[in-house]
């Protein structure tokens, strides 16, 4: 059977031309100025993805995309943008003066990608006919039998960034309970979040020696507490 | 020919059980209700105990007027229920009814399939919050969200124990390996998935999202018409998969007492109907659990259950192979 770009198979257009809308929905998902179409944008341009990998015949790879990029990374970013942020309409000010260099990264990651592409599969062909080679079973036999070192070592490196989060986030509420019980003795919860036992220890500690030692000032210093935790609270975000 | 008369009528079967089931399950949902409480439920409609209630129903929503409000955002907020109800009639499509081809359309990783599909689902409840340009609309999305968050993990978990245990991840293939004995081994399992899976249709005691005593009726506040009723629709199909999906996954499909395979259709529905019926019966028990709670549940009880569940079928799959 030959292969030629001159006469594509119905395959081949549909692959094109959902390329084409996926590439479309991703380019109006970084340039449009309303946020939360831009997140909704997205959702077309990953299910488009999914579509190719179907096409493809990558059935598996096809419906963990589904899985992982439109249900959970989109439902995240939603609700990031939920919480602190979704105005309806455009967002002035949802610029960024990193422009040209972002488009410079991501001009050079897609060169880099294409030509890796291009250099690995010359001229490899994926018979569409024939068994189908990215069923579950295939895929998971080539992921344990050829690929298990690397498919470990990714598993590890997101287990530290996992771990690398919570240390991040634990440390931080630390360290603003510190700042205020260290400035005022305040006793109350300084941010959002809820505090550790330890940094509620040492406040409580705090607390105990003032009002031991200066038990005549403790109207100032609440509101003086109160003042930091607002200002604790300001510098956290 | 015969290829795409077949193709129709499976296509055209799936349709008319997703107009049909998920109405069963709201009229049963009504009159379930009604006598749990000791009343009698809607009575008049169609003359037999209100059988046509929800036909009457969908009749005064189809003449409702459709009112988008001014500050909110159009198409993502027109948009907003068919995203949510498509998704339920996709997974309908690859649940199967009975033992080899009586499925709408076999797909090798179908329990993937289901879930991934499930999920988008949910984008449609965050749609309508944010379009709808209203704080408690908003709020409720975010619950949507966060609850999404927390309970896909242990749903997907509790899958994949059941997968191992098959040893495939095809519908057909999973209900095809069940054995009696896998009921009491995958039972947490099951227990897990139902619960995880309630949460994301947002059914009570999880429907902190549409708390009508705190934030009105959540994402879905500013819906009339037609609109709103296919949100209502939206919950009542995903019950429908839900159910089915756990009688597929762990409650062995078609395989009945007696019957053979001839009637595994009926007890696949019987499987089906009685796993809806207790989502009624719990939606009449429980009270709702606050955001906390519903955090803490999944978290650190769900997940972890899960997990021990999933370790437990890797011992059993090693020591009786």
């Amino acid at each position: 059977m030959s292969h030629g770009f001159l006469s594509p198979t119905g395959v081949e257009v549909t692959f094109l031309l959902v390329g084409v809308v996926t590439l479309g929905a991703a380019v109006v998902s970084v340039t449009t100025r309303q946020l939360v179409h831009a997140a909704l944008w997205l959702v077309v341009a990953l299910g488009g993805l999914a579509v190719e990998y179907l096409l493809l015949t990558a059935e598996f790879i096809a419906w963990v995309q589904v899985l992982i990029y439109v249900g959970s990374v989109v439902v995240l970013l939603l609700f990031g943008l939920m919480l602190t942020r979704a105005p309806i309409g455009r967002s002035p000010d949802a610029d960024s003066g990193n422009r040209g260099v972002a488009l410079g990264v991501a001009v050079a990651a897609a060169v880099a990608l294409v030509w890796l592409v291009v250099d690995a599969f010359r001229t490899t062909w994926i018979e569409l006919d024939g068994a189908s080679a990215g069923t579950t079973e295939v895929t998971g036999e080539s992921l344990f039998r050829h690929w298990v070192l690397p498919f470990e070592a990714l598993s590890v490196l997101l287990l530290a960034a996992l771990v690398g989060a919570i240390v991040l986030s634990r440390k931080r509420n630390a360290d603003v309970d510190a700042a205020s019980s260290g400035k005022a003795g305040a006793a109350r919860p300084a941010g959002p979040s809820t505090r550790t036992a330890a940094g509620a220890k040492a406040a409580g500690r705090a607390a105990a020696g003032r009002a031991a030692a200066r038990p005549g000032e403790q109207g100032a210093a609440d509101a003086a507490s109160g003042d930091a935790g607002r200002r604790a609270e300001g510098g956290e975000r | 020919m015969t290829d795409a008369l077949d193709v129709t009528l499976r296509l055209l079967a799936v349709f008319a059980a997703f107009l049909v089931l998920p109405l069963v399950v709201g009229q049963t949902e009504h009159k379930v209700m009604a006598h749990m409480q000791g009343r009698l439920g809607p009575m008049y409609a169609g003359g037999f105990h209100g059988w046509a209630q929800l036909v009457a129903d969908g009749v005064k929503f189809a003449q409702k007027e459709d009112v988008v409000p001014a500050g909110a955002d159009r198409r993502v907020f027109q948009l907003a229920p068919a995203v949510a109800l498509l998704p339920y009639l996709l997974v309908l499509l690859v649940i199967p009814l009975g033992p080899g081809d009586a499925v709408g359309q076999a797909i090798d990783a179908g329990v993937f399939f289901a879930l991934a599909v499930m999920g988008v689902g949910v984008l449609g409840s965050l749609m309508a919050g944010w379009a709808s340009a209203n704080k408690y609309s908003l709020l409720g999305g975010l619950r949507t969200a966060a609850q999404l968050l927390a309970y896909e993990l242990p749903m997907l978990l509790a899958a994949a124990s059941v997968a191992m245990a098959a040893g495939t991840v095809s519908l057909t293939g999973i209900a095809g390996a069940f054995e009696w004995w896998w009921l009491p081994w995958q039972i947490v399992g099951a227990v897990v998935f139902f619960v995880a899976g309630l949460a994301e249709l947002q059914r009570p005691p999880f429907d902190m999202p549409v708390a009508d005593s705190e934030i009105i009726f959540g994402a879905y506040t500013e819906y009339t018409g037609l609109r709103f009723a296919f949100f209502l629709l939206a919950e009542y199909a995903g019950i429908v998969v839900l159910c089915g999906l756990t009688t597929v996954l762990f409650l062995g499909g078609w395989h009945g007492p007696f019957g053979g395979d001839g009637l595994g259709w009926f007890w696949t529905l019987l499987k089906t109907a009685a796993l809806a019926f207790v989502v009624i019966w719990l939606r009449v028990t429980y009270p709702r659990l606050r955001e906390d709670q519903l955090q803490k549940l999944s978290w650190t009880f769900l997940v972890p259950l899960a997990l021990a569940q999933i370790a437990l079928t890797g011992v059993v799959k090693v020591v009786i192979p």
